[in-house]
């Protein structure tokens, strides 16, 4: 017996009403590889990563990118790459990028020139008078 | 689109005196501080199967969504309204995909997803067990339906995982197209001839059951939603979800000149709370566990999809393919 669906494409496919007794399950490996997924919504900005897909190449991966990550909203450039070649240091491992107050002398904030030269100016006047 | 996150949760909740205290004060804090989670965090187990259970719900419930509004692109009056099914119906697809991905960042393959949704392990939204009998069936669906899974998927993509809420940002994005799509359709049966208000008035009827099963049941009878609104994976409460869904709809329903087929719907001026008679939950329960009009065949399509393409899939194969969870 067959599935008669109010839906005549289905009723056409004939599809066996008890063919949960014949399914074999997925194997792994069925959706085939991991995929990230980068994009730019407008030239003049970063790559951003968008997220993941599944593809058996590049080639369909990039098909795939387009259609699920540039269907509706504006995009100029798609990257895709094997997410099994991306190395990486993650956010559990934040603490690596902290730093010490000591070493402020490699950031802007840690030069500060205004007290010096306001008391040299306050000296210059004095020896002028 | 996507409703009832607490349908039926067979496993006992996983104790969290079972986690070491300190790492789980860390992430507690974590969230407390308004930090989103990442896959390769430290988090309690409960956490996790709360999440992959909910998140593979949702994709499901997108895949399966797909169906009873596909079903009516054949027949769509027009050639704009079809173009327009379609890309709407393309769309559950895509979010599907996008759900997946984020609940593979917690472990699960997509191959195992599919295997449970197909087996019936797993469910998905409730409402997709019911037919769209006719086109006006689908309007409501792309209106309202769409509406009950908008509140649900903003609250949700403020919630604490970070792949989940980055896809609920762009499905979010899409579903605003759903709801005007939708509206524009009610809208066109609703201002037009007796025979096209006659049937938009019968598909509100028809759906206005499922439409009040969509967020769940009562809070008083839901189970544990504490644990998982204080981790942030519940963002607001099924009855919260409900009222603010009716105060949204149901006044611009009967702007429309239409009626919902509940007389004691109302809202209440003093608590400023929406008042109706309570569903019938043994029905949803029912439905749920697969005694509903369209189960085994909204199951058996899905095999037959599954089955079909293998080939398809096996012939693309590469010996040198190796799976690794999508990075975030």
């Amino acid at each position: 017996m067959t599935i008669n669906s109010l839906d005549p494409r289905i009723t056409r496919a004939e599809i066996p009403v008890d063919n949960e007794s014949t399914w074999t399950p997925l194997p792994d490996m069925d959706q085939h590889e991991t995929y990230e997924v980068f994009h730019q919504e407008k030239r003049g900005d970063q790559p951003t990563h968008v997220g993941a897909l599944h593809a058996p190449n590049p080639e369909m991966a990039l098909v795939f990118a387009k259609e699920q990550y540039a269907r509706r909203s504006r995009c100029v450039s798609i990257w895709v790459v094997r997410t099994r070649d991306i190395h990486t240091i993650g956010v559990e491992d934040s603490d690596v990028f902290e730093t010490t107050p000591a070493k402020d002398y490699r950031e802007a904030r840690g030069y500060r020139v205004g007290g010096k030269l306001t008391e040299f100016k306050r000296r210059r006047a004095a020896s002028n008078e | 689109m996507y409703g009832n996150l607490s349908v039926i949760d067979a496993q006992p909740n996983m104790p969290s005196e079972e986690e070491d205290p300190k790492l789980l004060a860390e992430f507690e804090a974590k969230i407390d501080r308004g930090e989103k989670i990442e896959p390769h965090d430290w988090m309690p187990r409960e956490y996790r199967r709360q999440l992959i259970r909910m998140i593979e719900q949702h994709a499901h419930s997108e895949i399966i969504g797909a169906l009873p509004e596909g079903t009516w692109i054949t027949r769509a009056p027009g050639f704009k309204r079809k173009m327009a099914l379609m890309a709407k119906v393309q769309d559950e697809v895509g979010h599907g995909q996008l759900l997946y991905s984020a609940a593979e960042t917690l472990g699960k393959s997509r191959e195992a997803m599919i295997n449970d949704l197909v087996s019936g392990k797993s469910k998905y939204s409730n409402v997709f067990n019911y037919p769209a009998l006719t086109w006006a069936d689908t309007a409501v669906i792309a209106w309202l339906i769409d509406a009950g899974a908008i509140v649900n998927q903003v609250a949700n993509s403020k919630g604490s995982y970070g792949p989940y809420c980055r896809a609920l940002e762009r499905i979010c994005q899409e579903e605003s197209f759903h709801l005007k799509y939708g509206y524009d359709n009610v809208v066109t049966l609703a201002t037009g001839t007796g025979t096209q208000r006659a049937m938009v008035q019968e598909a509100l009827n028809r759906w206005w059951p499922p439409i009040m099963h969509f967020h769940g049941p009562p809070d008083t009878v839901s189970v544990h939603t504490e644990k998982l609104v204080r981790w942030k994976v519940k963002m607001a409460t099924n009855d919260e979800m409900r009222q603010e869904f009716l105060d949204g709809y149901v006044p611009k329903i009967w702007d429309l000149g239409l009626t919902v087929p509940d007389p004691n719907l109302h809202k209440n001026p003093e608590t400023g709370l929406w008042e109706f008679t309570e569903p019938d939950w043994e029905e949803f329960k029912r439905v749920i566990n697969g005694d509903g009009p369209c189960n085994k065949e909204r199951l058996a399509v899905r095999r037959m999809a599954e089955e079909e393409g293998r080939w398809v899939r096996e012939a693309l194969k590469r010996p040198s393919q190796k799976y690794v969870a999508p990075l975030a």
